[in-house]
């Protein structure tokens, strides 16, 4: 590996945050909110193939292969959810997800 | 050193376009800017030798993924401006958390390190002389084989799932009855009628579509419709 793993920790480490705070920053608009975890399970995955080729292990990258692929499942229910939520009530406003406890 | 600059200027605009993704007015802006983010993390994938994974991310990310996101944004009539207030309100804490545990990632980026034996725990070392790809395969398709095919389960899940959450059935949609249609049979559908040489055939035994009347049968199957000659003495009911 031509870069050092310092570099990708910390490219990672502030693509998480940046996730996180995204969370907190939206927190009406569920769409904004699964494109944020999108960026904190692509900080992950940028981890995990940094380990990998440091390390010259290959599992970090079926890891990660396998992160993508259960990152995609969860964005594929995710917007199928909003998409009925929208459908129901008209908004995609998180507050009001709590109107569905009895 | 090309390596490096590259490493930097991709880092770079990742983040930046992570940036983007969060803090962006528009949505649709925040989907195109995870697009860009998406494109620079698969570089930073190949400058460290994952060159399958950045394919990966460039199809699966971009390619679906982020146009599944554009299609909700863009479906979904909301007033996203609506959604934005109390954004300033809620900007002071995400800065509080994002920065606590930013100051937390750099303490343990400062201090930790490999274990002594960490070469020798390696589950699956890298060959040489083989590319990404060749090894990847290698290794997924012997020892993971069982994980692979339990994430194809995952992606079977999530897509019966989708389907099942967003259709809606609505009454006027005309499905198919297979039932009906297996039992259906050429005693109950079919008519042999002799018919005499110039005489041509009764109106009522060739069902044609009727300009004025509604439909009367209730499935016109063409081939007895349309062409009325009287060698065509078999009719389809």
């Amino acid at each position: 590996m031509a870069v050092g793993l310092g570099h990708y920790l910390t490219v990672g480490a502030i693509l998480l945050v940046m996730g996180i705070f995204g969370i907190f920053l939206n927190r009406k608009n569920v769409i904004v909110i699964l494109m944020s975890i999108e960026l904190i399970l692509l900080a992950v995955n940028l981890n995990f193939v940094a380990f990998s080729a440091a390390l010259g292990d290959l599992v970090g990258q079926v890891f990660a292969m396998f992160v993508l692929t259960v990152a995609a499942a969860e964005a594929a229910i995710g917007l199928a959810i909003v998409v009925i939520y929208f459908r129901n009530r008209g908004s995609i406003e998180v507050e009001d997800v709590t109107l569905m406890k009895g | 050193m090309i390596a490096t600059l590259a490493f930097y200027v991709f880092a770079l605009i990742l983040l930046v376009s992570a940036a983007m993704v969060v803090t962006a007015r528009n949505p649709v802006h925040s989907v195109l800017f995870l697009i860009m983010a998406f494109f620079n993390a698969a570089a930073l994938f190949l400058i460290a030798g994952a060159e399958f994974l950045a394919m990966i991310l460039v199809i699966v990310y971009v390619g679906a993924v982020a146009v599944l996101f554009l299609f909700v944004v863009m479906m979904l009539d909301v007033n996203f401006a609506e959604l934005r207030e109390g954004y300033q309100r809620y900007a002071p804490v995400g800065a509080a958390v994002g920065a606590v545990l930013f100051v937390e990632l750099l303490m343990v980026l400062g201090g930790w390190h490999f274990a002594p034996d960490a070469a020798s725990l390696r589950l699956g070392q890298i060959p040489a002389g083989v590319s990404n790809t060749d090894a990847l395969g290698r290794v997924l398709y012997t020892d993971y084989v069982l994980l692979f095919q339990l994430a194809g389960l995952v992606l079977l899940v999530a897509m019966i799932g989708a389907i099942v959450l967003t259709l809606r059935d609505r009454k006027t949609s005309r499905h198919q009855d297979i039932g009906r249609q297996t039992a259906r049979s050429a005693a109950t559908s079919l008519r042999m009628v002799t018919v005499a040489i110039g005489a041509g055939v009764a109106p009522g035994d060739i069902l044609r579509p009727q300009p004025e009347a509604p439909l009367t049968p209730p499935e016109p199957v063409g081939g007895g419709a349309g062409h009325g000659g009287p060698h065509h003495a078999a009719e389809i009911r």
